[in-house]
């Protein structure tokens, strides 16, 4: 029971932190893989919005996702505009912008316990013998509220339709008026916002550290990858499957395999079936 | 009415640069020097700087020359179109196999570099040889998750020495060896992946990056093509690999870091790809520099990362393109009539 209760909270941070990232690839084709130093640099902004400005987290909250969807809005402007299309450069930028944030930070000292965010709710519940807290719950909760928001905002939107537009054929969206630029950024913006409301739930439950960066952009793309990146469900399906696969390898086998049940799922579904579990032909041309 | 005068740029290509870049037309000593200059000076400036350098000098050329070879070794990879972000892959398995082989088989130098070179070049080739169908992020994927891998099995497990790594390998009777040693590897493959890529096999291989359908279409198996060069690469890399584990005695999970996936790429960005010139240059230049950051520590790795970005912005056909198109053309200011 507990490994059902923990598989699932460890599914969904795994979407929370691939929803991000799936968004702006499946938009714009642009493998953000700054992502996981977005993440950690919301913590960052949030801690010391609250420890320098002294402002209350829940005013904080709303400030760190304006901030980072900013930082994503700003990132497409000064450095990937001049290398769009060009998929090797879009990749050595995000990359190497991203090894630079997450350095830097570590560089100023951004590691150890003395970094932390609070918890919103303390107590806790049980279900059927087993104690889950409330920010788990939060997290659960926001998860499933996230991919909802989401599907609304994408169907029975207009910036929604213009993004569907734009992740089915950018030229002809761009012959019907939708500026593919200003789409980009901001499916940039929405996905570093993204990664911010993901670290703000997530982080007040473990470490916060520079090197986490790290973890969360493999995460990412191990669900991305595993999923197929057009389909939402697929995203779903892959965290769980990820997220149970993990739970299961630290109970049965030992906790420092959790790291490698990610890794190997993306090596050997490129190597065995690039398209995705889920994913169909359109991904199956992009891949191979 | 004053008008002013207006000056502009000529640029005149040298007569004596022929159709292709290997036929040249010599009428006269000064062309003769025109063409061997920019082969000979790098040789001789290679064979005669460790005369100069004292030891801690000696170690940084030696460096140097290590991150040459992965950054050629990546550049080969990515003129067939696999645009690789785990050097630090081919680098380890040739360092792992090297420790091995002389710590628990008890093989001398002489033969663990050799067989180390060719062990690692089959072991890549065999690894990445069932993705070498994806393209382009979805390989730099693969080969960015592979090292890591690698290096969580290794702590897992605790394997191949686990987190200490394997100590006490030999090392190269003295540091004068492995100097010239990895000079002339350094040499050896800048020059003969020059010579090949310009050959017909180098041809396929561009044609592969550019347009592998048409490649396929002409009847070339593209796939046994990409296994070939991620064979040659990863020997070039695995070569280094174990170099620097007789070099340092030592080899450890250090070997998967980011420092050697991210340097070639860096290097080869900054020098130019494509040409293995550049890539050469381009480790020249920032390894000298990096060991001005030490100092930094973990900043050293933010810098590379900017100047990388800079350059893929600004400088996208890299230093070595640059400085070759000036050395072929004369440039004068005329003014206009």
């Amino acid at each position: 029971m507990s490994l059902l209760i923990y598989g699932t909270v460890t599914s969904i941070i795994l979407a929370l932190y691939a929803v991000g990232f799936s968004l702006t690839y499946g938009i714009s084709g642009l493998a953000n893989f700054t992502h996981g130093a977005l993440y950690i640099l919301s913590g960052f902004i949030a801690w010391h919005l609250m420890n320098y400005l002294e402002l209350p987290f829940l005013v904080a909250i709303p400030l760190t996702v304006l901030a980072a969807g900013f930082i994503g809005f700003l990132m497409y402007w000064t450095l990937l505009l001049r290398v769009r299309g060009i998929a090797v450069s879009e990749l050595i930028v995000t990359f190497a912008a991203g090894v630079a944030i997450l350095e830097l930070l570590t560089w100023g000292g951004f590691y150890g316990t003395r970094y932390s965010l609070p918890v919103l709710f303390e107590e806790g519940i049980e279900i059927s013998g087993v104690v889950i807290d409330g920010q788990r719950l939060l997290v659960i909760g926001t998860g499933v509220m996230l991919v909802i928001l989401l599907y609304l905002f994408v169907h029975h939107t207009k910036i929604g339709l213009a993004f569907r537009g734009m992740a089915q054929d950018e030229r002809t969206a761009l012959s019907v008026g939708i500026e593919s630029d200003w789409i980009g950024s901001l499916s940039l913006a929405l996905g570093a916002a993204l990664a911010a409301v993901a670290a703000l739930v997530v982080l007040p439950l473990g470490m916060m550290e520079a090197t986490v960066g790290y973890e969360v952009l493999i995460y990412a793309l191990a669900v991305a990858i595993v999923g197929g990146l057009e389909s939402t469900a697929g995203m779903v399906a892959a965290s769980f499957i990820l997220g149970f696969g993990q739970s299961a390898a630290a109970r049965y086998i030992g906790p420092q395999w959790m790291t490698v049940v990610p890794l190997a799922a993306i090596v050997l579904v490129l190597a065995v079936r690039p398209s995705g579990l889920v994913g169909r032909f359109k991904e199956l041309e992009e891949r191979v | 009415m004053t008008s002013q005068v207006q000056l502009r740029k000529r640029r005149l290509d040298r007569g004596i640069k022929a159709r292709t870049d290997s036929v040249f037309v010599i009428a006269a000593p000064n062309d003769l020097i025109y063409v061997l200059a920019p082969r000979v000076v790098p040789i001789l400036f290679l064979m005669l700087l460790p005369l100069l350098l004292s030891g801690y000098e000696g170690k940084i050329l030696v460096h140097a020359c290590v991150i040459g070879l992965l950054a050629m070794s990546w550049d080969l990879l990515a003129s067939c179109g696999l645009f690789s972000l785990g050097q630090s892959l081919f680098f380890g398995v040739g360092a792992y196999l090297a420790g091995t082989m002389n710590k628990y088989g008890g093989a001398p130098i002489w033969l663990t570099l050799p067989l180390a070179t060719i062990g690692g070049g089959v072991l890549s080739a065999a690894l990445l040889a069932p993705v070498v169908r994806l393209r382009g992020v979805y390989f730099a994927m693969v080969t960015l998750m592979l090292p890591l891998l690698f290096r969580k099995l290794i702590e897992a497990w605790g394997i191949l020495g686990g987190t200490h790594g394997i100590s006490s390998l030999s090392v190269f009777p003295s540091d004068w060896v492995a100097e010239y040693l990895a000079i002339i590897a350094f040499l050896g493959v800048l020059f003969g992946l020059r010579k090949l890529i310009e050959s017909d096999y180098g041809l396929v291989l561009k044609a592969i990056r550019d347009d592998d359908r048409a490649v396929m279409s002409a009847g070339i198996n593209i796939y046994s093509r990409k296994v070939q060069a991620l064979f040659l690469a990863g020997a070039i890399a695995s070569f280094a690999g174990a170099f620097m584990t007789h070099h340092f005695g030592f080899v450890g999970f250090s070997v998967f870091a980011w420092d050697y996936a991210i340097l070639p790429v860096a290097a080869t960005t900054l020098g130019g790809p494509g040409a293995f010139a550049g890539a050469a240059l381009g480790s020249m230049i920032l390894l000298p520099l990096s060991e001005f950051l030490r100092a930094m520590g973990g900043l050293r790795i933010a810098i590379y990362c900017c100047i990388l970005i800079a350059c893929v912005i600004t400088l996208p056909e890299g230093l070595f393109s640059f400085l070759e198109r000036k050395y072929h053309q004369f440039e004068t200011v005329v003014e206009v009539k």
